[in-house]
């Protein structure tokens, strides 16, 4: 039986209409990429890549401005680093728990509790870690100023913990009821089990949830912006206010910041520094989780 | 030679030994997944504390001020509220639109493969970049300014992967027999989709939307980005308009705050009478995330109980 013409081509017309939904993800990436290039590109047409890779000095809006972004780029990586120290364990260890240990009810209570701490919006985090945690921290490290790097660091670990926890119960619980049997009948502990047969099982899916989990923490902003202190020190000194890349682009942005002056492609500098590598980290973090379809 | 070691005794003292690891990594296990609940209960307490006080009728409908106690959140609510409709509006239609693509028409070609890994990236991407490209797209090549259409086009486009992943989940786990049955009876594609398809993955993709608008009401760094401004004591223009045409669209380009920037602004302060009122703000903001994740959470259960293919 042949439809109608109409019919045939309504079909066609709301086809085309989804078609063109899917491809604005593209659209979206391809506008990212090339706003970040066009707006830096005036920056580093007046700042020379190797000075703006090598300089150890940040202060755009001197008088006389250095652009050097290491010491972001260090700020950022002593937050990661914090964080990283905070969530991966913990994430592990809790993914382990709820995966092999955890009866039935308290996994399906904990899950949802858990990923709450990943849905509390970032500016009452920050909240927390300035005006909670920090002057907590102060009672037992008596150097620590009141904007570190160690405050907000320790609360983003705790914020990503679900990140990491989550996808590693996942990909453990993935793994086929066999194997773990395979062990226990060889008189191997729960402990033993998860360690040496589970984990190595789903290393692949373990270490995506970690480069999420990384990825995540650098991209991070508010926590920082507001508890780290907005100084661009090129220090590994935790106890010490920082600047991370995203707090810069905050902190630059909260002022007037007129189109097309060098402080405002600064930002975009930043930005697409930012950008590459986040975007090295989930390309890892993808590989990983296409490995993961491959074990068994 | 040294006394005769008995193998049974060496056994009993290894498996002694092994259960005591599984019992202590038991209970590391269990007070580590306690140490989450423990923050999240800690967080809770310490900002109804301090911002349980100031919570009145009065900070509802006050517009910020340069004394504290007077300060309040209209125009960050009424601005918050006004950028989700302009989000939802974003999100929902296109993330929907997508995720009925990915699953029901799109083959297995290189395109389809590359709006997969491409939507895979996107949602890795920090939420800051989503306020560089609004800036540079939508406040300056547009030229929508800096208004609640360029903030609400931002966090729409932010967890538009969000939607279109819930929608895809959803979809996925419509077995083929109900799409069968619908060919079976004549339908067409697309009446298979809009009638069977979409209504039976609804519970999925609204537990999406949810838990990503929940999300883009706390996105506070792409909205200073595209320059949302930390003090506004004035309302946008009313969308309603008691001549004719009765409704109006200039709203979309006044100049907005929304609340976590109005809170961010009351902890940048030194005094400690702003904090406070951040604290309230942030009460608010907590109890607004809480309540749409609660509900996303009630949601993909009743869902995932009452059908049963």
């Amino acid at each position: 039986m042949k439809r109608p013409l109409l019919t045939i081509f309504k079909e066609r017309a709301i086809e085309g209409v989804l078609l063109l939904s899917a491809l604005s993800s593209i659209f979206i990436t391809l506008s990212i990429v090339f706003i970040l290039f066009y707006e830096s590109f005036g920056f580093f047409k007046d700042i020379p890549l190797w000075e703006f890779l090598t300089g150890t000095q940040w202060t755009p809006l001197f008088a006389q401005p250095k652009f050097g972004i290491l010491p972001l780029i260090c700020g950022t990586l002593l937050v990661t680093g914090i964080a990283v120290l905070v969530a991966l364990p913990i994430g592990l260890i809790v993914a382990v728990y709820l995966s092999e240990y955890a009866p039935h009810k308290i996994r399906e209570m904990a899950k949802p509790i858990l990923e709450l701490l990943a849905a509390i919006p970032t500016v009452v985090y920050g909240y927390f870690a300035l005006l909670f945690l920090t002057p907590i921290l102060q009672k037992f490290i008596p150097d620590l100023s009141g904007f570190n790097a160690l405050s907000p660091g320790i609360i983003i670990g705790i914020m990503i913990i679900p990140y990491v926890s989550s996808a590693s119960e996942d990909s453990m619980r993935a793994v086929p009821m066999h194997i773990r049997e395979g062990s226990y009948a060889m008189g191997a502990t729960k402990f033993q089990t998860a360690f040496k047969v589970i984990i190595p099982a789903a290393f692949s899916g373990i270490a995506a949830s970690f480069i999420i989990g990384i990825s995540r923490a650098i991209g991070e902003t508010m926590v920082v912006a507001i508890a780290a202190g907005m100084m661009p020190n090129l220090t590994l000194n935790p106890l010490k206010p920082v600047q991370t890349l995203t707090a810069y682009i905050v902190g630059v942005s909260l002022g007037d910041l007129p189109h097309g002056t060098l402080e405002y492609k600064t930002i975009f500098a930043a930005g697409i520094t930012l950008f590459l590598m986040t975007l090295f980290l989930n390309i890892i973090g993808f590989w990983f989780k296409r490995k993961i379809r491959e074990v068994y | 030679m040294g006394p005769q070691r008995n193998p049974f005794e060496e056994i009993r003292k290894r498996i002694v030994q092994n259960k005591l690891h599984d019992y202590l990594f038991w209970l590391l296990g269990f007070f580590s997944t306690l140490i989450g609940f423990v923050v999240l209960f800690t967080l809770i307490i310490d900002l109804f504390i301090d911002g349980f006080p100031r919570l009145s009728w009065s900070f509802f409908v006050s517009y910020p001020s340069r004394f504290p106690e007077k300060a309040g959140i209209l125009s960050a609510w009424v601005g918050t509220t006004l950028v989700m409709v302009v989000t939802a509006l974003t999100a929902i239609p296109l993330g929907i639109a997508a995720g009925i693509y990915l699953e029901e028409y799109g083959k297995k070609n290189w395109l389809t493969h590359l709006i997969e890994i491409n939507m895979n990236n996107l949602a890795g991407v920090p939420s800051i970049i989503y306020g560089l490209l609004a800036l540079g797209l939508f406040v300056y090549f547009f030229k929508f300014g800096e208004s609640i259409l360029t903030g609400g086009l931002t966090l729409g486009l932010l967890i538009l992967p969000m939607v279109v992943t819930s929608t895809r989940e959803s979809i996925k786990s419509i077995p083929n027999s109900i799409r069968e049955a619908s060919y079976a009876l004549g339908a067409t594609k697309w009446q298979t989709i809009k009638d069977h398809i979409l209504p039976y993955s609804m519970g999925g993709i609204l537990t999406g939307v949810i838990i990503g608008l929940s999300r883009a009401i706390g996105e506070t760094a792409p909205i200073i980005t595209v320059g949302a401004l930390t003090f506004i004591a004035f309302l946008p223009s009313p969308p309603l308009s008691p001549t004719f045409p009765f409704i109006s669209f200039k709203w979309l380009f006044d100049p907005f705050t929304v609340m976590p920037i109005q809170m961010f602004n009351w902890i940048s302060r030194p005094q400690k009478e702003f904090h406070l009122n951040a604290a309230s703000a942030g009460i608010i903001l907590l109890v607004m995330t809480l309540v749409m994740n609660g509900l996303a959470i009630y949601l993909r259960y009743r869902f995932r109980k009452r059908i049963k293919w």
